[in-house]
C-alpha cells in the first residue's frame, strides 16, 4: 500500500453513487441528430472543415483550428451535415454558439482505422500528434488538450504519471464503471502515456470505496507485467479529485500557486482518457464516445451510458425512461462544480461526464442568507486553506487589490465554503464575480498599454522624422555652404 | 424541457445560522435547570422578560433601519444574547436591570455596529459591564442557594421581588442574599484568612460554591453537547480553560494559602457559561484555529488576572471584551498558508 498524503480542508459528501455504480454501462442507442458547438472549450473556436449537405463517416474530421489549445472535432457516425447554425451550447453562460448539425444516416460506417502497430517504437512528438489528431482532451471536465499535457518542455522534468480514478464529486460513476469494464484499456492506455513522457512510474488512484475497480485495475496490471504501475486507494474526500490535491495526497508534493503538475514533476490524467488514448492509439479510433453518467432522482433510471458525443441530453433522458415528476434542475457535471442547463435540447461534449437531473429534494432552491457571523467554517473547509470570509468582504466590497492579496486566484471554486456556510452565502458566486473584473480589469489595462504604446510610438516617429528632416535640411545648407565656399574659392583663385 | 439555471455549488448547505442558535439556546437547558432548581424561578423570570424585551428592541431597530423584520428575528440571534445576559445576572435582579442591559446589548452593542455579524463587541457581556459599572450594588446582590437554607420564594413573591422590589413581609434582604463564592474568598482572604481556612465556611461545596458547581455542570454538560455536535469547536473552550487552568496552578504551586485551587477557578463563577457559550461567540472572536487557541489562552489568563488582582470579583466580562479586542489582530497574524504558495 502506497503512503498518502492530505490536504486541508475539504468535505465528506454524501456520495449519491449507489444509484449508478454498480450497473454495467449501456451502449446508448444511435441519436437521430447530433450537434457539434465548434467551441468545445471555453474561448477556443474551431473552424468547421466539412459544409452543408456534405456527407461525412464515422471519424471523420469535421472541425478543426490552428489555436494551440484546439483539437480536432470528429463526426460520431455517418450522415449528412444538415447546417452549422447557433444553437445553446452545453456552457455556464446559457448562451447560443455556432454548431455543426448532423442527420445520422443509422448506417454508422466509419472511416478506415489506422492502428499504430507497436507503439514503443513511435518517437514522443509522432504519439503526441496521434493523440491531437484522435481529438483527445481530458475527459474528467476540464477538456484540457492531453498532447499538449504530454509536452511539459524541456526544462521540466517529469517523473510521475497519475492517473486520476478520484470521482469525489457526488452521484458521478462513470469512471468508477468504466474501471471495473475496461481495466485493460486503461492500463495499456497509462503504458502509452508513460512511454511517450518517458516516465518510470505510474499511479492510478481510485477513492477507497471503489473496490471493484481497484481490484480490476490490479488484476490488469498483475497481467501487464508491468511493474512501474501501481493502483493506490485514496480516501473520499471532496476535492481529493482536483489536480493540485490529488497530486498532493498521491505524492506530498504541492503544485505551487499559479503553477502547473509539471513543475513538480507530474503529469494527471483521466482515466477516461488513458483508454482513449488507447483506443486512438493501438486501434486508430478517434475520440467519438465517452461514458456519461445519467443520474438524480429527477430521472428513472440511473445509469452509466456509452454515448456518442454529440447526442442531446434529451435523447439520453428518454433511454433512462425520462424525467420523474420532482425534476427540479439538469445540471452538467456534478452537484458542486457542475453547471445548470436552461435545456435538455444541449448536446453532450467531450468534456461531460455526468447528466444530473435533480429532484427538488437535492438541491439547494431557497437559500436564507444571512450577514457572515465570522464563524470560520469556510476557512476550515477550504481545500486551498484560503480565508473564504475575507474574499467574501473583499469581493462584495468590490476591492480587487484586496482579493488578490488574499489569492482570490488559487481559487478553484469547488464550493466547500459555499456549503458549509451557515449564513448560506452564495460565497463561489462572489469569486466569480469578482474573478472576472479582475480580469476584464486587467485587459482594459492591456489595451490602455497597448493604446499608449502606440502613441508613444506615433510621437517618437514624428519626432525621428522631425529630427530627420532638420537634419537633412541642415545637411543640405551645410553642403550648400561648402559648395558655396568652394565655389567662392575658385572663383578667387581663378 | 426547459430548466432554471442557477450557479454552482448545487448541493444544500449543510448548517443554517437559526439551526446553529437554536442548539446554543437548547445546550443551555442542563446549566438553567440546576440555576433554578438551586437559586428559585427568579432566573426564568429574569429570562422570560429579557427575551421579550430583546425581541422587541430588534424588531423596532430592524424597523427603523428598514430591514426585514419577521425573517431576521428568526434567525435566533437576539434570543441568544439575551439569555445568555439573563443567567449571568444575579436572580434577584430588580427588572429595569434586566431592562436597561438588554436595551443596551441590542440596541448599542449590536444595532449601531450594523447588527448580526459587524458587532465587535459580545453584545450581552457588553450589556453585562455596562450593568456592572452603572450598578454595583444591584449586580453584586446573589441569592443564596436554596440548599443553604435560604427562605423558599413562591411564585408571587418572585414577581413581587423582581418587577416590584418587594420582598414578603417577615423577610429582610440580608437574610437571601450574600456572597458569591469567588466574591468571599477575595473577601476573606483581605481579611487575611487563609485559603483552606476560607473553604471549610459553609457556602462551600465539592469544588466551588454549593449550588455553583452544579450550574457550571450544566453549562459543561451542554458545552460539551455542543463540541459533539460540532457547534463549536474545541479550541476556544480548551484555551481558555487551559489558560485560566495553568495561571492558577502555578499560583497556587507558588503559594496555597493565598491563592485558591485551580479546580476551584475553573468551576467558580462564569468559567463554564464563558468558556462553552461566551467566548465561543463566533462573530467577535478571532476567526482562524490556531488564532482562537490563542484567544482562548488569553481570555483564560485575563479570567485569573483580573479576578485575583482586578477590581472585580468575577472577571468573564471583562476577560471576553479585552479578548474581542485582541481579535482582529490575532487573526492577522495567524493567516494560514495558503496551499501552493511559500509561507
Ligand atoms: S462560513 Fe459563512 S458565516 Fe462563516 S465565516 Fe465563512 S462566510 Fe462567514
Ligand atoms: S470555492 Fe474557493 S474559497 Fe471556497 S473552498 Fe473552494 S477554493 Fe476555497
Amino acid at each position: 500500500m502506497l503512503k498518502t498524503w492530505r490536504f486541508h480542508g475539504g468535505l465528506r459528501l454524501p456520495a449519491h453513487k449507489n444509484l449508478s455504480a454498480h450497473r454495467p454501462i449501456v451502449n446508448a442507442a444511435l441519436p437521430k441528430q447530433l450537434i457539434y458547438p465548434l467551441q468545445q472549450r471555453s474561448g477556443v473556436q474551431l473552424k468547421p472543415t466539412v459544409t452543408p449537405g456534405e456527407s461525412v463517416l464515422r471519424g471523420q474530421i469535421i472541425a478543426d483550428s490552428d489555436h494551440f489549445l484546439a483539437t480536432p472535432l470528429h463526426a460520431a457516425s455517418s450522415g449528412t451535415v444538415k447546417t452549422i447554425e447557433d444553437r445553446i451550447i452545453p456552457h455556464p453562460s446559457g448562451l447560443s454558439d455556432s454548431c455543426i448539425i448532423i442527420d445520422t444516416d443509422g448506417r454508422d460506417e466509419a472511416l478506415a482505422s489506422e492502428p499504430v502497430a507497436d507503439y514503443r517504437l513511435e518517437p514522443a512528438s509522432a504519439l503526441r500528434t496521434k493523440i491531437r489528431q484522435a481529438g483527445i482532451v481530458g475527459l474528467g471536465g476540464a477538456a484540457f488538450p492531453t498532447s499538449i499535457k504530454l509536452n511539459p518542455g524541456p526544462q521540466r522534468h517529469i517523473d510521475t504519471l497519475i492517473l486520476n480514478g478520484a470521482e469525489c464529486e457526488p452521484y458521478i460513476t462513470c469512471d468508477n464503471v468504466l474501471m471495473q469494464a475496461e481495466p485493460d484499456t486503461i492500463v495499456q492506455g497509462a503504458l502509452i502515456l508513460m512511454h511517450a513522457l518517458q516516465v518510470g512510474n505510474g499511479i492510478i488512484a481510485v477513492e477507497d470505496h471503489m473496490t471493484e475497480a481497484y481490484e480490476a485495475l490490479s488484476a490488469a496490471i498483475e497481467q501487464s507485467r508491468d511493474r512501474r504501475l501501481t493502483v493506490v486507494k485514496i480516501p473520499a474526500l471532496y476535492p481529493t479529485g482536483g489536480e493540485k490535491q490529488l497530486i498532493r495526497v498521491v505524492t506530498g508534493k504541492e503544485t505551487p500557486s499559479g503553477g502547473i503538475p509539471a513543475d513538480v514533476g507530474v503529469i494527471c490524467q483521466n482515466v477516461g482518457t488513458a483508454a482513449s488514448v488507447y483506443n486512438a492509439i493501438c486501434r486508430g479510433l478517434p475520440l467519438t464516445e465517452r461514458v456519461v453518467t445519467v443520474t438524480g432522482q429527477g430521472v428513472k433510471q440511473q445509469q452509466n451510458l456509452r454515448a456518442r458525443i454529440g447526442t442531446p441530453i434529451s435523447d439520453l433522458i428518454n433511454q433512462c425512461g425520462g424525467y420523474q415528476d420532482s425534476v427540479e434542475r439538469l445540471i452538467m457535471g456534478g452537484p458542486m462544480m457542475g453547471f445548470a442547463l436552461p435545456e435538455d435540447d444541449i448536446p453532450i461534449v467531450k468534456a461531460t461526464n455526468c447528466i444530473l437531473a435533480a429532484a427538488e429534494s437535492e438541491v439547494a432552491t431557497s437559500k436564507e442568507t444571512r450577514p457572515c457571523i465570522r464563524c470560520g467554517d469556510c476557512a476550515k473547509a477550504c481545500p486551498v486553506d484560503l480565508l473564504p470570509q475575507q474574499l467574501y468582504w473583499h469581493s462584495r466590497a468590490g476591492n480587487l487589490e484586496k482579493c488578490k492579496e488574499f489569492s482570490l486566484f488559487d481559487c478553484i471554486e469547488c464550493g466547500c465554503c459555499e456549503v458549509v456556510c451557515p449564513s448560506q452565502i452564495p460565497l463561489v458566486q462572489y469569486y466569480r464575480a469578482a474573478k472576472s473584473k479582475t480580469v476584464a480589469k486587467a485587459k482594459e489595462a492591456e489595451k490602455a498599454a497597448i493604446a499608449k504604446r502606440r502613441h508613444d510610438f506615433l510621437l517618437e516617429r514624428k519626432a525621428r522624422e522631425q529630427a530627420e528632416r532638420a537634419e537633412r535640411s541642415r545637411r543640405k545648407k551645410e553642403s550648400l555652404a561648402k559648395l558655396k565656399a568652394a565655389e567662392t574659392a575658385t572663383e578667387g583663385a581663378e | 424541457m426547459k430548466f432554471s439555471t442557477v450557479m454552482s455549488p448545487h448541493l444544500q448547505p449543510v448548517n443554517s445560522v437559526d439551526r446553529v442558535m437554536l442548539q446554543v439556546l437548547l445546550a443551555l437547558i442542563p446549566g438553567i435547570a440546576a440555576m433554578t432548581w438551586f437559586f428559585g424561578i427568579g432566573v426564568l423570570i429574569n429570562i422570560t422578560l429579557a427575551v421579550v424585551v430583546a425581541l422587541l428592541a430588534e424588531a423596532s431597530i430592524l424597523g427603523l433601519r428598514g430591514r426585514p423584520i419577521g425573517s431576521t428575528l428568526k434567525d435566533l440571534s437576539a434570543v441568544v444574547t439575551a439569555v445568555l445576559l439573563a443567567i449571568s445576572l444575579p436572580v434577584i435582579a430588580p427588572w429595569w436591570i434586566t431592562v436597561v442591559g438588554i436595551l443596551f446589548a441590542i440596541v448599542i452593542a449590536k444595532h449601531l455596529y450594523g447588527g448580526l455579524g459587524y458587532n465587535p463587541f459580545n453584545p450581552a457581556m457588553a450589556g453585562y459591564v455596562l450593568l456592572l459599572v452603572s450598578f454595583p450594588m444591584q449586580m453584586t446582590a446573589w441569592l443564596a442557594p436554596i440548599e443553604l437554607g435560604s427562605v423558599a420564594l413562591n411564585e408571587v413573591d418572585w414577581l413581587k421581588l423582581i418587577f416590584l422590589e418587594q420582598l414578603p413581609a417577615n423577610i429582610e434582604f440580608d437574610v437571601i442574599t450574600m456572597a458569591t463564592p469567588l466574591d468571599s474568598v477575595r473577601t476573606q482572604l483581605g481579611l487575611g484568612r487563609s485559603v483552606p481556612e476560607i473553604k471549610t465556611d459553609s457556602v462551600f461545596g465539592l469544588l466551588a460554591g454549593k449550588g455553583w458547581e452544579w450550574v457550571a455542570g450544566g453549562y459543561l454538560l451542554g458545552g460539551l453537547w455542543l463540541l459533539w455536535r460540532k457547534i463549536i469547536g474545541w479550541q476556544i473552550p480548551v484555551g481558555l480553560l487551559l489558560g485560566l487552568g495553568l495561571f492558577a496552578s502555578i499560583c497556587y504551586a507558588i503559594d496555597s494559602n493565598q491563592f485558591a485551587l485551580p479546580s476551584f477557578h475553573l468551576v467558580a463563577g462564569a468559567t463554564m457559561l464563558g468558556a462553552f457559550f461566551i467566548a465561543t461567540d463566533p462573530v467577535t472572536a478571532a476567526t482562524s484555529v490556531n488564532g482562537r487557541i490563542i484567544y482562548g489562552l488569553l481570555i483564560g489568563s485575563l479570567v485569573y488576572i483580573i479576578r485575583v488582582w482586578g477590581g472585580y470579583p468575577d472577571a468573564m466580562a471583562f476577560a471576553v471584551l479585552l479578548g474581542n479586542l485582541t481579535a482582529p489582530a490575532i487573526d492577522y497574524f495567524t493567516r494560514p498558508r495558503v496551499f501552493g504558495q511559500k509561507a
